[in-house]
């Protein structure tokens, strides 16, 4: 069934959900928006990864898959974590307000 | 019996190691053993130089001997080595040297008693002994030159040995800078000998002298001279001379009468081949030796300080030196330098017994009378004027009067003048005892009180210089005088390539006769002159306000030659220098550097613009970032 969906469909929309990724890493302020936008785009290439792995009867694209979910639940804890730090000294999660790392 | 080679080392070896074992131990050895060292260490080296003199006279043949100890530079064609040559006239001033300064040496122990740099003082002398060694002893040019600059830096440290005072400091560097001119005409001279014969040893040197162009020659000589100038206070060199004597007493005789400023004659007198072989050279040293003989003597008639009148007595007898030289009498110039060593010595240590004894004065219109409170002092100084005038039968008598007699023989001009100038000699010096020992005290009463004949460790160097200086001159007495002249036999092997090239002139028994007999004749009547003068009628030299004459107010301030130096040199160079501050440090090099370290500055005011600290920012340059990397790896 999978295999009647064309391979163009899948790549049309893990790019645009890539792109989705980036524009809101970019544009919003919200440190939790932009976290989310990160996994976003970590899932966009997690869908092509699977896809490719099918069209090409290849397990390893899936092995990978299963590397990044791992290594994404790890940084979600570590940049949570982050966050609620970054709440309780700052009273804030707007990124623009961490603007005291320079010269 | 030590070998020949080994003794020849040991000369120069025994100050270095009392100069190394003293300098290290300053603040442990008590006076008495750094005495012990420092003149013990003379005493030897002194030692081996006489078993030298005694087996160079009794050789018969060659008298020279030569003892390379190592090679020291080796470059391409370029070979020197430190090497020792032992001939009569080395051998005579290493017992100059060491005899002299032997004697020096104990005088000091009774002279600087109780100084605080007491330990410090030996250790400069020791050092100042072994570099002059240096300068008599190598057989090349090299370590004649290490030897000069060596003796250079020990008048330097001696002059402004007590450093606290700061005209002491600059009697010093004035000392270093004239002689550094010098110095400068020495080595230029030094390396134009290499280029021309390449090699710097004598030896090699004299024997290819006679095939060499003789503008070159005169050229190499003239800056050897150059460099005798300095050293041994010639005009236009020569103001440094005076100003040294701010050093300590027994540093005036051994560095600045004795020894050290003798170096230029030994120079000229060493390299007597090529200098007979350059006329023009030797006249222009006929010409400065004579001008300064009489320049200087004018100038110690008028000096109330008796270091002062000794030291410009000093520059105009070397004077008389150089002109013996140019006149192609090595021999006389060598011998008047012996006897001079002897006298000189002796008058300085005197004057520094005298100083001692009234606690630091030195105007001689402060002393007067003290015939009667240091008998042996007076005494001894008293053989000194005589010896140093001309009286027979001291030993001034015969050097000075061989001097007269070639300059007569040359030219009756050059003798005209060069006996005007010791006849002037006469009469400072004359001047200089009648003030200081005759009449009445003019010290305070105070310090009268205290006077006290000088240790003994300062009389007996008195009285042995006293006995060489009345019987030093017959080592030469002229064969008109029914001597054999000894010392001119002794030398001869040293000289003997030069005469041959130099125009003869001699003089009838009896032309010697009258001229020694017109010296004498004249001496006594000066002396007459004096006598009366500064004795009889108690004529005082007026203070500086008080000269009304204008050619006594010339000479009481030296013909104003360092106000004209002053003017001349030192304002301009200090005007260059100040030119040099404002224009090229402050505003070229500061302006280069500040310029190299504003522009780092504002490339950094740039750069930093891109640390804004906006994480917007940081993550919209690594997105480009990431897409231009990743744009470019697609293309390849």
């Amino acid at each position: 069934m999978i295999n009647s969906i064309p391979i163009n469909y899948y790549i049309w929309l893990s790019a645009t959900l890539f792109t989705i990724g980036v524009l809101g890493v970019l544009y919003r302020r919200n440190a939790i928006i932009i976290f989310m936008c990160i996994e976003l785009m970590l899932n966009a290439v997690n869908l092509l990864m699977v896809a490719f792995s099918s069209y090409l009867n290849d397990a390893s694209g899936q092995v990978f898959v299963f590397f990044i979910m791992a290594v994404a639940a790890a940084e979600v804890a570590v940049g949570l974590a982050i966050l609620v730090l970054m709440y309780r000294n700052t009273k804030t999660i707007d990124i623009n307000v961490l603007n005291r790392l320079k010269w | 019996m030590v070998s020949i080679d080994f003794l020849v080392s040991f000369v120069p070896l025994f100050p270095l190691l009392g100069f190394l074992f003293v300098a290290f131990n300053t603040k442990r050895f008590t006076e008495g053993f750094t005495a012990v060292v420092a003149c013990g260490s003379v005493l030897a080296s002194f030692i081996a130089s006489l078993s030298l003199f005694i087996h160079l006279v009794s050789t018969d043949g060659v008298r020279s001997i030569d003892v390379a100890l190592f090679t020291w530079i080796s470059a391409g064609d370029f070979t020197t080595s430190i090497s020792f040559l032992i001939d009569p006239l080395s051998s005579l001033m290493l017992l100059i040297i060491t005899g002299v300064g032997f004697l020096i040496h104990v005088y000091s122990i009774g002279y600087m008693h109780d100084d605080p740099g007491f330990n410090r003082f030996f250790s400069y002398l020791n050092l100042f002994v072994f570099f002059m060694l240096l300068l008599v002893m190598g057989d090349n040019y090299l370590v004649m030159f290490i030897g000069w600059e060596g003796v250079g830096l020990c008048s330097y440290l001696l002059i402004g040995f007590w450093f606290k005072n700061q005209a002491y400091n600059d009697a010093a560097n004035k000392a270093f800078i004239m002689n550094r001119i010098g110095d400068l005409g020495m080595l230029l001279g030094i390396i134009l000998i290499f280029i021309n014969f390449g090699s710097i040893q004598y030896a090699e040197v004299f024997s290819n002298a006679t095939n060499a162009n003789t503008s070159t020659l005169t050229l190499i000589t003239i800056l050897l001279f150059i460099g005798a100038m300095g050293k041994s206070a010639q005009i236009p060199l020569y103001t440094w001379l005076p100003d040294a004597m701010a050093g300590p007493t027994p540093v005036s005789a051994l560095i600045h009468a004795a020894t050290m400023v003798t170096a230029g004659v030994y120079m000229v007198a060493r390299n007597n081949l090529l200098y007979a072989l350059s006329p023009i050279a030797m006249e222009l040293i006929v010409i400065v030796g004579l001008a300064t003989a009489l320049f200087a003597a004018t100038i110690a008639l008028t000096q109330n300080d008796i270091k002062k009148v000794l030291a410009y007595s000093t520059v105009s007898q070397l004077g008389l030196m150089f002109l013996a030289l140019g006149l192609g009498a090595f021999t006389g110039g060598i011998f008047h330098m012996a006897t001079h060593a002897f006298f000189k010595a002796l008058l300085f240590l005197g004057a520094g017994s005298v100083i001692h004894a009234l606690h630091h004065e030195q105007d001689i219109r402060k002393m007067g009378g003290l015939r009667k409170h240091l008998p042996v002092t007076y005494l001894t100084f008293l053989i000194g004027v005589l010896a140093i005038s001309g009286i027979p039968p001291f030993a001034g008598f015969f050097s000075k009067d061989e001097i007269l007699a070639s300059a007569f023989a040359h030219n009756k001009i050059v003798w005209a003048i060069a006996l005007l100038a010791s006849m002037l000699t006469v009469f400072y010096m004359f001047r200089l005892l009648f003030l200081t020992f005759f009449g009445n005290p003019r010290a305070s009463h105070d310090s009268i009180s205290h006077i006290h004949e000088s240790p003994q460790s300062i009389t007996m160097p008195l009285i042995a210089l006293a006995v060489l200086s009345a019987i030093g001159g017959f080592m030469g007495i002229p064969e008109a005088l029914g001597g054999s002249h000894w010392l001119g036999e002794f030398l001869s092997p040293v000289f003997a390539a030069s005469q041959p090239l130099l125009e003869e002139h001699h003089l009838s028994h009896s032309t010697e006769y009258i001229l020694m007999a017109a010296v004498v004749v004249l001496t006594a009547m000066i002396i007459g002159y004096a006598y009366s003068r500064y004795v009889t009628k108690k004529h005082l030299p007026a203070s500086e306000g008080q000269i009304t004459n204008p050619a006594q107010r010339i000479l009481y301030h030296k013909y104003y030659i360092d106000e004209i130096y002053d003017l001349l040199i030192v304002k301009p160079v200090y005007w260059i220098s100040e030119q040099f501050y404002s224009v090229v440090e402050k505003s070229g090099i500061d302006r280069l550097v500040n310029f190299s370290g504003r522009s780092v500055e504002s490339g950094s005011k740039l750069a930093r613009l891109l640390q804004n600290g906006s994480l917007g920012y940081y993550i919209f340059a690594m997105v480009i970032g990431i897409a231009l990397l990743l744009g470019f790896a697609g293309r390849y």
